[in-house]
């Protein structure tokens, strides 16, 4: 097909969708909606346009966003992985100071089952499944995540307040489901120690 | 018109529906119980998750297929003035759709298939539950051709002239289930059998979940929209007015249909397997299909302010006074638009992209669809049945002052257990556990709740007990009365005049829906087939 009738089909198109569109206008005016529900209506869609502005806002500049990285990993070779094998799994800082948590989620505990961390820093959690379907939250915090096996689910969060938390499994995994927890313990920053963990080796830190 | 056959077909589908529902009601009250850990005989997660995944099944599949389907076939010859079209076939989806709630029922109730509602891939229950849900489905795509084969006949045969709004509103809820069953149909037909059967070894637990996505805003929809059509086309006659606005109502509807569709991913928000963009781009969606529910809100109130009105009611909020608060259907949808506030509030904090992180499944969740689907939507159920029962079989109402009762108990017994559930969300206590065995002090703050939650549940309990009875009662009262009552529908208070052809025909937001549809999952699904990725076993549980 040469450009010229491409050209000319878009203009149809184009023309075409057009006509829809004025005739689908000229249509809609001609329903009766009384003055009052047009205000109602006007109202309901301020309020929603309000809502969805802040929400887009906060994700495109204030990086607000929930847990959506799509990874891929093979949950069935966990152990082979470098990034999570046992080594390798708990708190790791980097030569920048970043700190990172890999957690394992298998039938029906959570891998470390006890971690510590600093208060109001900045914790990247990268957890995974070794088996079925999981979720994870702190209460209290917004730490919460799916975790699918095939995926790495990574959220970065921060925890402003020191204390004892659990980590309860929040997805039905199976009839022991109700045993699936573990603990963290967040430290003041100031009191917090980083492990001595070597780097991860073949990880993406 | 003799209508004797399609009372028959109403009253089946019906009792099909509040059968399920009240041995649902039962399984509801044991889980409470045995949740909250009170009495340590009952404790057992066996027992438990299987009552949890038959209780999810009999009340989101069974009652409201078989619901909407008998409502349906009745709506639409009363308001067409015609009989259903190919009975036999209707009769064919019926057994259909009993013979899988059956061939489902055995594995859910033995323990064989207890992964819960949503299914959750990789894990696996008995193949008989697959294959019990899916015949379920195709039974009510039975129902969805003979509404829409109504539909059009019912236009060919009366050009120009407005579909009645009852058969307007059960056709783009037709049109809706059709779309949105797909997805879960794919997933049962591509993954879930075929991994039972053993004919495929693994599944991508994450296409799975996107699939699954696909129905699970839509379906709340479909339950929805029979409670919608009540409110318009019943209340305002019930209330003694007339409807405010016929075309509004239309809007409604098809912004439903639309808008229900592509946003699924709001309940993917938490997963690591959809990117960021696609989330925020259905969660604007979600947002936008709230627009039809206030305009809903805005119809039915000023129906009803008009029937007060008419009724001698004067100032601001006099007409409230004067509203026949007897009147089972008047009761109903007052008390359903209260819930409708709460749990839509609720709801907004679900849809906020962000701040789902706080409550995502937790108490929460539960909390929130049992307001606005046991409460708002189940209680226009009641109202339909109370309204419909005396036509269907032919006699009164066996007590009205019953039916008024039982009504009020469900709207307290709702309050009293979704507020608790509500907060016990909010302090962190996850849904879909069986028992709190966590070594932490946080769980003793949840106490109080639980206990709050087991009595809100019992009164349910009663308040569902009445109700069937009420129904059986009427049925069986032996007294031969002259019952010539007919189904009358509201008239709006403005003549349809002007009515645009894309408010009384579905053909053109079908097309609207494929595009939508299309851009909101064409590329989430495809990538699964252009990524690297890795598929999981299948896993008992």
């Amino acid at each position: 097909m040469d450009t010229e009738t491409l050209k000319s089909k878009c203009t149809h198109l184009w023309r075409e969708s057009g006509r829809l569109w004025l005739d689908f206008r000229t249509q809609t005016s001609a329903i009766h909606v009384d003055a009052l529900e047009r205000k109602w209506i006007t109202i309901s869609l301020l309020v929603i346009g309000l809502m969805v502005t802040i929400i887009t806002l906060d994700a495109l500049f204030d990086g607000i966003n929930p847990p959506s990285k799509v990874e891929t990993i093979d949950s069935a070779s966990l152990h082979l992985s470098e990034e999570f094998a046992e080594d390798n799994l708990g708190v790791q800082v980097d030569d920048k100071g970043k700190v990172t948590i890999r957690m394992v989620a298998g039938r029906y505990s959570f891998f470390p089952k006890h971690i510590d961390v600093p208060a109001e820093t900045q914790l990247t959690f990268r957890w995974v499944s070794m088996d079925v379907l999981h979720g994870v939250h702190i209460p209290m915090t917004n730490m919460s995540t799916m975790i699918v096996p095939g995926y790495v689910a990574e959220v970065t969060t921060t925890i402003p307040k020191p204390g004892e938390y659990p980590m309860l499994c929040n997805e039905y995994c199976g009839l022991g489901h109700n045993h699936m927890w573990s603990n963290i313990s967040v430290i003041a920053k100031e009191d917090w120690q980083a492990p001595a963990k070597t780097l991860v080796k073949g990880g993406k830190p | 018109m003799n209508e004797a056959a399609e009372r028959k077909l109403a009253l089946y589908h019906l009792w099909v529906a509040f059968g399920a529902f009240i041995v649902a009601c039962f399984m509801g009250e044991y889980q409470v119980l045995e949740r909250s850990g009170f009495i340590a005989a009952l404790d057992s997660p066996t027992v438990y998750f299987a009552s949890v995944s038959t209780h999810g099944v009999l009340m989101g599949f069974v009652l409201t297929t078989f619901f909407i389907m008998g409502f349906g076939y009745y709506t639409a010859t009363t308001s067409l003035k015609q009989p259903v079209w190919n009975k036999p076939l209707a009769w064919g989806g019926f057994w259909l759709s009993l013979a899988g709630t059956i061939m489902a029922a055995v594995p859910l109730l033995s323990g064989k298939a207890s992964v819960l509602y949503t299914f959750y891939l990789p894990m696996q229950a008995h193949v008989a539950f697959y294959i019990g849900a899916t015949l379920l489905v195709v039974g009510s795509w039975i129902w969805c051709v003979i509404m829409l084969v109504m539909f059009n006949q019912w236009k060919k045969a009366n050009p120009g002239l407005p579909v009645p709004l009852a058969m307007f509103a059960t056709g783009a809820n037709a049109m809706l289930w059709l779309w949105a069953s797909a997805g879960v149909a794919l997933e049962v037909l591509f993954q879930a059998i075929p991994l039972a059967l053993g004919w495929i070894d693994t599944v991508d637990a994450g296409l799975a979940r996107t699939l699954f996505a696909w129905t699970l805003h839509p379906i709340v929809y479909f339950w929805l929209i029979p409670a919608y059509t009540a409110f318009y086309v019943f209340v305002p006659k019930q209330a003694g007015g007339y409807l405010f606005s016929d075309e509004m109502a239309r809007a409604a509807f098809i912004i439903l249909a639309v808008f229900a569709l592509p946003i699924g991913f709001h309940h993917l928000y938490m997963d690591p397997e959809q990117a960021k963009g696609w989330k925020l781009l259905h969660g604007i969606g979600t947002f936008v299909v709230a627009l039809p529910t206030l305009v809903t809100g805005f119809t039915v109130i000023a129906s009803l302010e008009i029937a007060g009105r008419l009724r001698g009611g004067k100032g601001l909020f006099g007409w409230i006074g004067t509203l026949p608060w007897s009147n089972p259907m008047v009761l109903s949808v007052i008390l359903s638009l209260l819930m409708l506030i709460f749990g839509g509030f609720g709801g907004i904090v679900n849809a906020s992209y962000a701040m789902n992180a706080m409550i995502h499944n937790t108490a929460w969740v539960p909390g929130h669809f049992h307001l606005i689907f046991a409460g708002t939507t189940v209680i226009m159920y009641f109202a339909i049945a109370y309204y419909l029962w005396p036509m269907l079989v032919g006699k009164p109402l066996f007590s009205n002052a019953m039916a008024l009762v039982q009504l009020w108990l469900w709207f307290i017994g709702m309050s009293i257990m979704t507020t608790p559930w509500h907060v016990l969300g909010l302090l962190g206590q996850p849904r879909r556990i069986s028992s709190v065995v966590y070594n932490n002090l946080l769980t003793l703050s949840w106490k109080p709740y639980e206990l709050m939650m087991i009595f809100g549940g019992l009164i349910l309990l009663g308040s569902a007990c009445l109700f069937i009875y009420n129904l059986v009662k009427t049925q069986l009262n032996p007294v031969a009365t002259d019952f010539t009552q007919q189904v009358e529908y509201a008239e709006p208070i403005h003549p349809l005049t002007n009515l645009p052809e894309f408010l009384n025909d579905l053909s053109l937001w079908n097309k609207v829906i494929a595009v939508l549809m299309a851009i909101s999952f064409g590329f989430p699904i495809l990538q699964f087939f252009i990524m690297d990725t890795f598929e999981s076993s299948g896993w008992g549980y």
